[in-house]
């Protein structure tokens, strides 16, 4: 690809997320756990640290049962490229209040910073749009995470895949429970249901 | 698993992908994900008619485990049909299960074990109920109609009511002979 971006991620996630309202928010393994965590803690906040893969069809299974709200995929291009059957099962089944948001640095961060796919030539907005995605695009600059911010917050026709390129860096941790029984009911309650 | 006069075609009943129909709509299941196996092609029709459950044809079976939680976490209940071979592609998102304690119901129809014409599906078939048992599922088995729609329904209480994960193998002499 081009010139390396420059973005930070936790400034990116910061705009992407700054006026979120009642979007439910699922968060990849990894970096993106902790991006999500350092702009603060929220009840509708489902945080992974494992089941890499999963974070957009986490996303996807809550966003088919609440019709009513909008849901975020928040995840990276390590996690997402280990989903990528999944894009073409969401791009089937055309939810329209469900976005991915890939914050990709093009390596395998939590590991090493080893270089991934995206780097090297993989565009998962193009898989994406190719699955039938309704809108996809890549961002670089805070002004286009803020834009996109605008953008996500409108109504869609169907899902939308949306990658931020950011620098590749490890900022300091920011650590959400792992508690995923805690963290899963506290999601629930939010929405008003009950534990078991 | 032994019968001393095996009759490879003969079914108990037929009618067993309505009753599990049934008792997964008086269960208050909303959403249904597969990966397509013969065994189950009523089931998925049957769900694929009804405007009231969210059907999702899955790449690959993990995804719908993915789904299960995601459903759950929107506070629907959902099921997840595959065959045996397709158990394996589960394992490791099989931890959102165990370690989130979400309701997971898994319909499994065997291959590889009873009459089985492709030697590949036998290793998988093999591996299947320990690869569960390994990953912190609750394994439960049926082999027959009568046996299996009890099963299913007390597999969905354990799931939905206490969240619990389940797999239900079905066997696949219940299921009946592959015509090659």
């Amino acid at each position: 690809m081009s010139v390396p971006s420059q973005l930070d991620r936790r400034v990116a996630v910061a705009a992407l997320l700054e006026n979120r309202k009642d979007t439910l928010v699922v968060s990849g393994l990894g970096s993106p756990t902790y991006d999500l965590h350092s702009v603060g803690d929220h009840d509708g906040n489902f945080y992974l640290w494992g089941a890499m893969g999963g974070a957009a069809l986490i996303g996807f299974g809550l966003a088919q049962a609440q019709p009513g709200k909008r849901v975020m995929a928040l995840t990276g291009d390590g996690e997402q490229l280990m989903g990528l059957g999944g894009i073409a099962t969401i791009g089937v089944a055309r939810p329209r209040n469900l976005d991915v948001v890939v914050i990709d640095n093009q390596h395998f961060g939590e590991t090493g910073m080893q270089a991934s796919h995206t780097g090297r030539g993989v565009d998962l907005t193009a898989i994406a749009a190719a699955c039938g995605f309704a809108a996809t695009g890549t961002v670089r600059t805070l002004a286009e995470v803020q834009r996109l911010a605008s953008q996500i917050a409108e109504p869609a026709d169907g899902p939308r895949l949306f990658v931020i390129k950011v620098l590749a860096e490890n900022p300091p941790r920011s650590l959400p429970s792992r508690d995923a029984v805690f963290i899963k009911n506290r999601f629930r309650a939010h929405l008003g249901f009950a534990a078991a | 698993m032994h019968s001393p006069q095996p009759n490879l075609d003969t079914r108990t009943s037929d009618d067993w992908p309505e009753e599990l129909y049934r008792i997964l709509k008086a269960a208050d299941v909303r959403q249904m994900s597969y990966v397509p196996d013969a065994g189950h092609s009523q089931l998925i029709r049957l769900f694929s008619a009804d405007p009231d459950v969210t059907t999702n044809v899955l790449t690959t079976e993990e995804e719908g485990v993915a789904i299960a939680a995601g459903a759950w976490l929107g506070g629907q209940r959902s099921v997840l049909l595959m065959q045996s071979s397709g158990v394996g592609n589960c394992i490791n998102m099989l931890s959102l299960s165990a370690i989130g304690r979400f309701p997971l119901l898994m319909l499994v129809t065997m291959r590889g074990e009873w009459a089985e014409f492709n030697p590949w599906q036998v290793p998988m078939s093999r591996a299947t109920q320990p690869s569960l048992e390994a990953i912190g599922l609750k394994v439960m088995r049926a082999e027959t109609a009568e046996d299996l729609v009890e099963t299913v329904e007390s597999a969905a209480a354990l799931a939905y009511d206490s969240d619990q994960q389940i797999a239900v193998l079905i066997g696949q002499r219940l299921i009946g002979k592959k015509k090659w």
